[in-house]
């Protein structure tokens, strides 16, 4: 396994890009430690596709490098590079037996019988396909034939990454959350380094020991699925994790206080300076409360979401979402709404314009 | 308005899609069919729609037999899960292709495409053709077509499925509101819990080609009539454990047990199988009458507002479900507290016998 860096990487689909909106990847720099499990995040079009495609050598980046440890493979084909991908679609061959299809990419490589029946005994164990071994791979639901493109991935223990395209797309609610804890325990199993690529939440945030989250082929924020919850360097961020995402409020910053109509808002610490920056305030629907003082507010709807509450009320014109375990709201409420000020930040122009408290 | 199936069933050579199922859907609010792949929702809806024929009995609309009666004359909308559209119209005559088939007037067709496009945020893709928009767009245009018509009766068979995540979280909230006050019957098929929780009205919880509970989504998720509608209607998935009762005391393991709580007490002594959801289960000891189960974590996951971890009592997984940031190690012991107010209680045969009493 290795690590995997990616210097100054830019790439536009055009011959002859020229201004910023040319470039799929605008400057990506990023470096991802030998046995970390990683994931790209972000709508469809973001760029995290072609980034994918940059690293596994589909695609040779327009300007930079992608260096594997301390090898430059930019330059590189696929097959020279040494990485195992899982699609979204199984790619699993149906005529052939689940064994075969697990052994198959050990063979390719001139593997001896015995370590390939080792290997693939090891694999299908951790994947409790043990039993179906000898089947045809044209009979397994989906996502057993996912499992088994999952194997295929993981098989080889030379590669230098494994990355996953959406795996989990096309599979059913609860078998996901099967597979997404299965694919949780391969890593801490066998150290391999993970990227995985998907517009789901949930599945970066709960794969991931670091997230990259990208907007319009930039990269707007890398941390942990803690940080990228509790403080999100921008609105994007704030509105992309979390569902509902953070609320967005425009506010005015007045001698550094900020202010939603009359009232003034406290916020986690310092303002800095923002002249003429459009400003708003960021704080997640999880710690927003519902009292008897606070931000006057009309509750528009109620949402049962079983575990808890989702009560979606207007500040004016602005929704505000908060989240509540009190059943005894309903629409049409006039309630006061207030920020947990630790949770709640200003944000100029999109990005993060607060100070962490002390 | 209503659309009823009356002890219909379908069967496809040998095997059985639809065992015999009646089901009333009124107008008001979304229907909801939740389930996993090949429950058999796709097909029920295509009984409802009448794109397919019973084997067996009847579909009434409106109190009117229409178990022969082909789509085309029912006035019926469908939307599936991947976007359907004229690749060759523009995004206004998409939209309008309904109303031109039944001949509406040209003026009132530019109005009523217009008054859709606004609705579903198209206004300015008008001239377009579908290619040239976005996935949510081109799920939108298809949905635009769906309300043009004043159907009596809307299909939306997993429509938001091959959208990105937040767009259909956008979508989604936009749906209800789309659909209210024009009468029809709205019929909502999904994988996914939360989307059932999330659209609220109405929901029918399928299994195996049958209907296993229908009434209000609430009531359906927190009072599942057996242990297969709970698994179905939970999103992590739901705990379930076997138990035996003798007298007052509910007993998991050598270790674990408690008092009979709810209707608990009232239940024969013997075995039953109890069902629990994740989020009833906590590293957090702030629980009254919190009951402890050790378990050794296996595998924890992070979202940033909940902490989910997976651990092993005896031979069995368990799940639990948090608020907040928890440090769980890896291998380690871990006490957790399980509400056993928040139980469901089931018989041999599966069925709903008690609850502990706090509806979960």
């Amino acid at each position: 396994m290795a690590k995997v860096t990616l210097k100054n990487l830019k790439h536009s689909y055009y011959p002859n890009p020229s201004k910023p909106e040319d470039y799929a990847l605008k400057e990506i720099d990023l470096s991802w430690d030998d046995g970390g499990a990683y994931a790209l995040l972000g709508p469809s079009g973001c760029g995290k596709s072609t980034l994918l495609n940059i690293i596994s050598g589909l695609l040779v980046p327009s300007e930079g490098q992608v260096l594997f440890d301390d090898k430059d493979v930019t330059q590189l084909s696929p097959a020279d590079r040494n990485i195992a991908q899982v699609f979204q679609f199984p790619v699993i061959y149906d005529t052939m037996t689940v064994y075969n299809n697990l052994a198959f990419p050990l063979r390719n490589r001139g593997v001896d019988a015995d370590s390939v029946d080792k290997r693939v005994r090891e694999i299908a164990e951790m994947l409790e396909l043990s039993e179906m071994l000898d089947q045809r791979a044209s009979g397994l639901t989906p996502d057993n034939k996912q499992k088994i493109s999952m194997g295929r991935g993981l098989v080889r223990d030379d590669v230098n990454v494994i990355m996953f395209d959406e795996p989990l797309t096309v599979i059913d609610p609860l078998l996901k959350w099967k597979l997404r804890s299965k694919l949780k325990e391969l890593h801490l199993k066998t150290k391999a380094t993970m990227i995985y690529v998907t517009h789901d939440q949930t599945e970066a945030l709960t794969f991931a020991d670091q997230v990259v989250v990208m907007q319009e082929g930039e990269i707007v924020q890398i941390g942990s699925p803690v940080e990228l919850f509790e403080r999100p360097s921008h609105t994007f961020v704030g509105h992309f994790i979390g569902s509902p995402g953070m609320n967005v409020i425009p506010c005015e910053v007045k001698d550094g206080s900020a202010f939603i109509g009359g009232d003034r808002i406290e916020v986690e610490g310092e303002i800095n300076p923002v002249a003429d920056a459009r400003t708003e305030i960021g704080i997640r629907p999880e710690f927003v409360s519902i009292g008897k003082k606070g931000i006057e507010a009309k509750v528009r709807k109620v949402v049962d979401l079983g575990r808890h509450i989702v009560v979606e009320a207007v500040v004016g014109d602005i929704k505000v979402n908060a989240i509540t375990d009190d059943r005894n709201i309903t629409s049409d409420d006039i309630v006061h709404l207030s920020f947990a000020p630790k949770y709640t930040r200003v944000y100029a122009n999109g990005w993060i314009a607060t100070r962490e408290g002390v | 308005m209503a659309l009823e199936l009356r002890q219909v069933s379908k069967k496809v050579g040998a095997d059985t899609h639809i065992h015999p199922t009646s089901l009333k859907l009124e107008s008001g609010g979304f229907n909801i069919l939740l389930g996993a792949t090949n429950a058999g929702k796709s097909t029920l809806i295509k009984l409802l729609a009448g794109l397919e024929k019973p084997t067996s009995g009847e579909v009434w609309m409106d109190g009117e037999n229409v178990t022969g009666v082909t789509p085309q004359k029912r006035n019926i909308a469908l939307v599936h899960q991947f976007f359907v559209n004229y690749p060759h119209l523009s995004v206004f005559e998409n939209i309008a292709s309904p109303l031109r088939v039944a001949g509406v007037a040209k003026s009132e067709i530019s109005d009523r495409v217009q008054q859709a496009a606004d609705i579903l945020q198209l206004g300015p893709m008008l001239q377009r053709r579908p290619d040239e928009l976005s996935g949510g767009q081109q799920q939108r245009c298809a949905l635009a077509r769906a309300i043009i018509k004043e159907s009596k009766a809307v299909f939306l068979d997993e429509p938001l499925a091959n959208l990105d995540y937040k767009l259909r979280e956008e979508l989604r909230e936009q749906l209800p509101d789309l659909f209210a006050g024009r009468g029809a019957i709205v019929i909502y098929a999904t994988s996914e819990p939360s989307e059932a929780l999330l659209l609220g009205g109405h929901t029918a919880l399928m299994h195996e080609g049958r209907i296993t509970q229908f009434g209000p989504t609430s009531q359906v998720y927190r009072l599942p009539v057996d242990d297969i509608s709970a698994v179905v209607f939970s999103d992590p998935p739901i705990n379930t454990a076997e138990v035996t009762k003798s007298g007052d005391t509910i007993r998991l393991n050598e270790d674990v047990s408690w008092v009979a709580t709810g209707d608990v007490s009232a239940l024969a002594d013997g075995a039953y199988k109890i069902g629990i959801r994740p989020h009833f289960v906590s590293p957090l000891s702030d629980m009254a009458g919190a009951v402890e189960i050790r378990g050794v974590v296996q595998i924890t996951e992070l979202s940033g507002s909940e902490s989910v971890a997976h651990f092993k009592v005896g031979d069995q997984t368990w799940v639990s479900l948090a608020a907040g940031v928890h440090p769980y190690k890896i291998g380690q012991e871990h006490i957790f507290n399980m509400n056993p107010r928040a139980c469901f209680y089931f018989d041999a045969d599966g069925k709903l016998a008690a609850t502990g009493g706090a509806h979960g």
